[in-house]
């Protein structure tokens, strides 16, 4: 495979980027075995602080913790899809009653600090005006009001992007506005849509990780938890690597089924529309990140 | 309003931090992550490889996650003592630029083929084909998502506060010291954050208006 960034490097710039290759790979492995020694040095590798995983208490509470991660996440991103595909009628309703308000919604959702919506509603609503939500709740909600106001955006983008001879010639065959919507519109939309509300979605999944802060149970507030553990030996970065690699593993399969459906629907029939999820997706929303 | 002006110190130190925390990220995060889209589209495969690797761990790992090992693993390698701002500053760094390295690195693939061909043909090296002739046309391209990049840093900072940095996330736990309606507290935080996020909605408009009639 050749770039067209660089003619085919010949013997001479084969030889060159050996060499530049390998300067750089000896320059980050000395930085990584610097901070593995380190890590050494200051007791963290040693067999006790990794003794707790054998612990079957603490392998269930991490279970629980995973648990407590994944149905927050499933619940939020069936919430923000619904909340989304609303708004998303709303925004494209004819009716300026309606999508103006709609607009003034997701706008105002997508501005403010997913963290900061957090917060309202967990220890605003509670000290300011007496509605008590559990931690649970809180960051499903919050988590529904900004993903779902991404999810709107990108649901319309999805929709405008439709050809307009589309809905012109279901309109030419007598259909409905609403039967136009949902039998023409959307399918068509969907589809170009589909890679960038699952990596959405991958969003969703990173930020249940926000409820550490606000003291929900999840993933990385257990890890807190055991780290802080004397009778452990306070094993913070054992705990965190492996927090880690199941984080990363969990959005990675996610990250995989959205290739796969992409693949799938490059070999559709029609072509989808471009969707190159890193170009659409942060102008659709301030999402993806 | 009496919340707001009677802690106006609060607000005007919390939001102090979290602009001081927003600048240095966000110019460290557009450095490091054009550098590491350089990486990826480099002739020597094993720096792709690595900005391959640095992208795909940082891209799934959450923001949290990562503060989470600079605040509690980092103090435990005793190298240089950190403060926690200068510790967020890194994490922040270190996440944002691998979503400007990927936004970049679209923006590459925008250029036309035949502008690289054509520099090429003229003798160009790899580093001067990249840096005088398609990136500065890739960073055209890609304004507008790479302003959304730096909006969600901006949001990004308050995570901070969940680690004891001094910005406007943490506002509300003095409020409720202080004894003042959180509640009322948090709705002024939220909308000088949308105060903040409209001049760059504005610039990255202008931006995309001037330099798109240029290209």
């Amino acid at each position: 495979m050749s770039s067209v960034l660089y003619d085919i490097p010949g013997p001479a710039a084969r030889a060159r980027n050996r060499t530049v290759g390998a300067i750089g790979v000896a320059a980050i492995v000395a930085v990584l075995v610097f901070v593995v020694y380190r890590f050494y040095d200051a007791g963290q590798f040693s067999p006790r602080l990794w003794e707790w995983i054998t612990y079957i208490n603490i392998q269930y509470l991490l279970l629980n913790a995973l648990w407590a991660t994944v149905s927050a996440f499933l619940v939020a991103a069936v919430l923000s899809l619904v909340f989304g595909a609303v708004f998303a009628a709303g925004r494209l309703s004819d009716h300026r009653w309606i999508s103006v308000p709609a607009t003034a919604v997701v706008e105002l959702f997508r501005a403010v600090p997913l963290l900061i919506l957090i917060f309202i509603l967990f220890y605003g609503l509670d000290r300011g005006l007496g509605i008590t939500i559990d931690a649970f709740w809180a960051v499903v909600l919050g988590l529904m009001l900004y993903n779902g106001s991404v999810l709107a955006e990108v649901f319309r983008a999805g929709v405008n992007a439709v050809p307009r001879g589309q809905s012109e010639a279901a309109y030419a065959l007598g259909l409905r506005k609403g039967q136009v919507m949902t039998s023409v519109l959307l399918p068509q939309a969907v589809r170009s849509m589909l890679p960038t509300i699952l990596s959405q979605l991958v969003v969703v999944l990173k930020d249940t990780a926000l409820g550490f802060i606000i003291l929900y149970p999840e993933l990385l507030y257990q890890a807190r938890f055991l780290g802080s553990q004397n009778q452990l030996g306070a094993p913070i970065l054992p705990v965190a690597l492996v927090v880690a690699v199941i984080y990363i593993g969990l959005c990675l399969i996610l990250t995989g089924i959205s290739r796969l459906v992409e693949k799938r629907l490059a070999h559709g029939p029609r072509k989808a529309k471009p969707a190159d999820p890193d170009l659409v997706a942060p102008q659709a929303g301030h999402g993806g990140v | 309003m009496n919340v707001l002006l009677d802690n106006l110190d609060l607000y005007l130190r919390g939001f102090g931090g979290t602009l001081a925390l927003f600048v240095v990220s966000a110019i460290g995060s557009l450095i490091l992550g054009t550098i590491i889209a350089g990486m990826r589209v480099s002739p020597v495969p094993v720096l792709r490889g690595v900005g391959t690797l640095y992208v795909t761990v940082l891209r799934n790992t959450p923001l949290t996650l990562v503060l989470f090992f600079f605040a509690f693993a980092y103090p435990r390698l005793e190298l240089v003592e950190l403060s926690f701002y200068t510790l967020a500053c890194i994490g922040l760094t270190l996440y944002t630029a691998a979503f400007v390295c990927e936004v970049v690195r679209s923006g590459i693939n925008t250029v036309p083929v035949g502008q690289a061909e054509a520099s090429r043909a003229l003798g160009f090296s790899f580093t001067q084909t990249l840096g005088q002739v398609v990136l500065p046309q890739a960073v055209r391209a890609v304004v507008p998502p790479l302003t959304n990049v730096q909006i969600a840093l901006l949001k990004n900072t308050t995570i901070a506060a969940g680690f004891a940095v001094v910005e406007a996330g943490g506002i509300y736990a003095n409020l409720s010291e202080r004894g003042y309606n959180v509640f009322v507290g948090l709705l002024w935080v939220a909308l000088f954050f949308i105060i903040l996020v409209v001049p760059l909605t504005i610039l990255q408009r202008r931006l995309d208006q001037r330099w798109s009639a240029a290209r």
